[in-house]
């Protein structure tokens, strides 16, 4: 009996010790598994228990533009197992090879003007590429900041923080159940990722290593395959004023609302097409009529009217926070500012036609 | 934690081989047992509603096939959305081969049930509600499958939707029979579709009983091969409480039944009668447009066998200048065209609209009148009207809908 008792004790002993000392790499098993684990660490994405250190092969990357999350800090790595590699394209979201998971943290700091200190961690969502095509994992994360446990029907989390401009914000932060996540992340159908497209990875980041462009550094590190001998397409920042103005309103929009609003998304049945490629005024909004926008018309006749941002239904929209009518329907409980001032200067200065003057 | 915990009681899960029936109690947890129930779900599952009012906060979602929903009845089971913060609509589907049946969903912030995307959907003895009645604030679709294909919407009620209570849109292969509709901007719209059978329906008190629509710009139109037949589409005067901007937000007041665009339209022994402007309105797409691959005429129109009481004694719209020109108001109104154009390029069709044995009220055969405008859209400023019927040309009916179950 007490034999068994200290059997019992040393097995424990040894999970105690598992689960203090992360692994030195990723658990590519874990990975695999058709279970998700019950906790993140169980991955080995990080050293740590706060998922600040990745481990080796865990890449963090930046997107030039990101979608709108209440203004939510967010920390973004690649997984792509030993062997396997992306393949790139121009177009849309590279291709990754199965064993690929793409980590993505939600955080505010508890004054956003410093954004490095006293961060608190909400969820980490992992898109996983199984075999059979992606998984959506929501984890989210403990108060003591020590662990985050899978989550498949969400959370509320009530969040309280100071904006940029010193506001003080409270808000029930959502993480999105897997329903909620196919809802944004659905191309056909099947789940797929949104954010690393060759466009919006096109910039620098500060490797530990030093500064590089993303795009080349996934390639001279093996994450990605050869690249074409021409340049690489770019969204630009949305808020780079050094960039003509129709471009940064473009890519908020192909960031912020294609991921549904293209002929393969979600909202393909709407008829608007936001993203980033289509050239065509009246698809993405000039001019257009709406087709099942409800009380999200707001009585005006057009998803664009150029000229006239205040009757403009595509910016009633996004001033929204009504779930009747604010677009986008999810991932968001503020209003983005920033991205409404843009979205109304881009539509205020617009010709008839859906052309942009060449301002910046 | 408590939450939690409520919500694995609430939830008691009776395993029969491969089909699990999930039953879900209204009370503490319910939302989050319920959501669970719709996430964890295989194929074949039910989930049973239990009796009483089911709080919820969020929009609900299914992404699971050959699931069926399963309520006690419409008056019941009911999923209320009093108190929604999140999501777009009260029930989001986008599985194939989904039953609903004998529930109710009420008061959703957008739409109340919303199918897109699937194979397969029933849609049964559910009610979907705006209790307050006609509201702009109302969201817009009562239950909403699009996209899809093999859609059975039959014994449902949709009361106070802002734009359509029953909208079927872009889909193919559509039943929607023996429904209530009422108090709705348009009680039954089929739009961008094709092949349905609407029938034994009771459209009343909406502002449009029924609509069949064909809009340009959408992945799917060219709407063809509808039947509306053995309804009664009684009274719909409601004055029109759609958001500006949306198409129904032109519909008069007092509209029976409204065919724009489509092709291949038969209207057939139905009861419209007591309409305010009009029993049968026949008109092209008007607004501007530049899709080159869509045709704005309604054309190969059958309008036989139907029973029109009153019309027109309360006209709104622009059909309310007929009035002042001291045409009493017909059954049945066409547009005329068969000319529009695509970037300033004329094109015309052969539109052939034919109305026949129809009873009335008022007179024999129920009356007639062209409005004569050549091409679609032109101002009503420019009409000729003319009474005199159309040929009586054979039309082929579009083949009876099936749907196996």
């Amino acid at each position: 009996m007490i034999r068994a008792l200290i059997a019992v004790c040393a097995v424990l002993a040894c999970v105690a010790s598992a689960t203090a000392q992360a692994p030195a790499r990723v658990n590519d098993a874990a990975i695999m598994a058709a279970r998700p684990a019950a906790t993140l660490s169980a991955y080995g994405f990080f050293r740590d228990a706060g998922a600040r250190e990745p481990t080796a092969r865990v890449t963090p990357y930046d997107l030039n533009t990101a979608l709108y999350s209440d203004g939510a800090l967010k920390f973004r790595y690649v997984y792509i197992p030993s062997g396997a590699q992306a393949a790139y394209n121009d177009d849309g979201v590279f291709e990754f090879p199965v064993g690929t998971v793409l980590i993505k943290t939600f955080a505010f700091a508890t004054d956003m003007r410093r954004p490095d200190e006293n961060v608190r961690f909400l969820e980490t969502r992992l898109l996983i590429r199984r075999a059979d095509g992606w998984v959506a994992l929501p984890y989210v994360w403990n108060a003591t900041q020590t662990e985050a446990r899978y989550s498949p029907i969400g959370a509320d989390l009530p969040v309280s923080f100071s904006n940029e401009d010193g506001q003080a914000i409270a808000l029930d932060w959502h993480v999105p159940n897997v329903n909620e996540c196919s809802g944004c992340h659905a191309r056909d159908g099947e789940l797929t990722p949104i954010g690393p497209s060759a466009r919006n990875l096109n910039r620098h980041f500060a490797y530990a290593s030093g500064e590089a462009n993303q795009i080349g550094h996934w390639n001279s590190t093996g994450l990605l395959s050869p690249l074409p001998a021409s340049a690489s397409p770019r969204v630009p920042n949305a808020y780079d004023t050094n960039t003509p103005l129709a471009d940064r309103a473009r890519a908020y929009l192909d960031v912020n609302c294609a991921h549904c609003h293209n002929p393969a998304g979600p909202a393909h049945t709407s008829g608007l097409d936001l993203s980033w490629s289509q050239d065509d005024p009246s698809r993405w909004g000039v001019l257009k009529r709406p087709v099942a926008a409800g009380r999200g018309s707001a009585g005006f006749e057009f998803s664009i009217e150029p000229g006239h941002p205040e009757r403009s239904i595509l910016l009633h929209r996004m001033a929204s926070t009504d779930p009747g009518v604010m677009m986008p329907e999810l991932g968001r409980t503020l209003v983005d500012e920033r991205g409404v001032a843009l979205i109304r200067d881009w539509i205020a200065g617009m010709d008839a036609d859906g052309s942009a003057s060449e301002r910046n | 934690m408590r939450l939690v915990a409520a919500a694995v009681a609430a939830l008691v899960m009776v395993g029969v081989a491969d089909a699990r029936t999930w039953r879900i109690r209204a009370g503490e947890g319910a939302e989050q047992a319920l959501q669970t129930a719709l996430i964890e779900a295989s194929p074949g599952d039910t989930v049973r509603i239990g009796r009483g009012r089911f709080e919820l906060s969020s929009g609900l979602s299914l992404n699971v096939d050959r699931v069926t929903i399963r309520g006690e009845g419409e008056g019941r089971s009911i999923l209320s959305f009093d108190t929604q913060r999140r999501g777009a609509e009260g029930l989001l589907v986008t599985a194939d081969d989904v039953v609903l049946r004998d529930f109710a969903v009420e008061n959703a912030r957008g739409d109340a049930i919303k199918v897109r995307d699937c194979d397969g959907i029933t849609i049964q003895g559910v009610r979907v509600e705006w209790s307050r009645g006609p509201n702009e604030n109302n969201g817009a679709y009562g239950l909403y499958p699009v996209n899809c294909s093999d859609v059975m919407i039959r014994d449902s009620i949709a009361r106070g939707a802002s734009d359509a209570g029953i909208y079927v849109g872009q889909s193919r292969n559509i039943i929607v029979r023996d429904n209530l509709a009422e108090f709705n901007v348009a009680g039954i719209e089929i739009e961008n579709s094709f092949n349905a059978d609407v029938f034994g329906n009771r459209a009343t008190n909406n502002t449009g009983g029924v609509l069949v629509f064909d809009l340009p710009g959408l992945p799917q139109q060219g709407g063809h091969s509808v039947r509306v037949f053995d309804n009664e589409i009684v009274g719909n005067n409601t004055a029109n409480f759609a958001p500006a901007g949306n198409i129904v937000a032109t519909v008069p007041a007092g509209t029976g039944v409204l065919i724009m665009a489509n092709r291949d339209v038969h209207v057939f022994d139905n009861e419209i009668a007591d309409h305010g402007t009009i029993n049968v309105l026949v008109t092209s797409y008007r607004a501007e447009f530049t899709d080159p691959n869509y045709n704005p005429l309604p054309r190969n129109i059958m309008i036989r066998n139907n029973a029109f009481g009153n019309v027109g004694y309360a006209p709104v719209g622009d059909l309310a200048a007929l009035a002042q020109l001291g045409l009493g108001m017909p059954d049945v109104v066409w547009d005329g065209a068969t000319l529009y154009s695509v970037g300033g390029t004329p094109r015309n069709e052969s539109v052939r609209i034919v109305m026949r044995e129809n009873r009335s009220t008022r007179n024999r055969t129920g009356s007639f009148l062209s409005l004569g405008l050549p091409v679609a859209g032109s101002p009503f400023s420019e009409a000729a009207p003319d009474p005199s019927f159309p040929p009586l040309l054979a039309l082929a009916e579009p083949e009876e809908v099936e749907i196996d179950d």
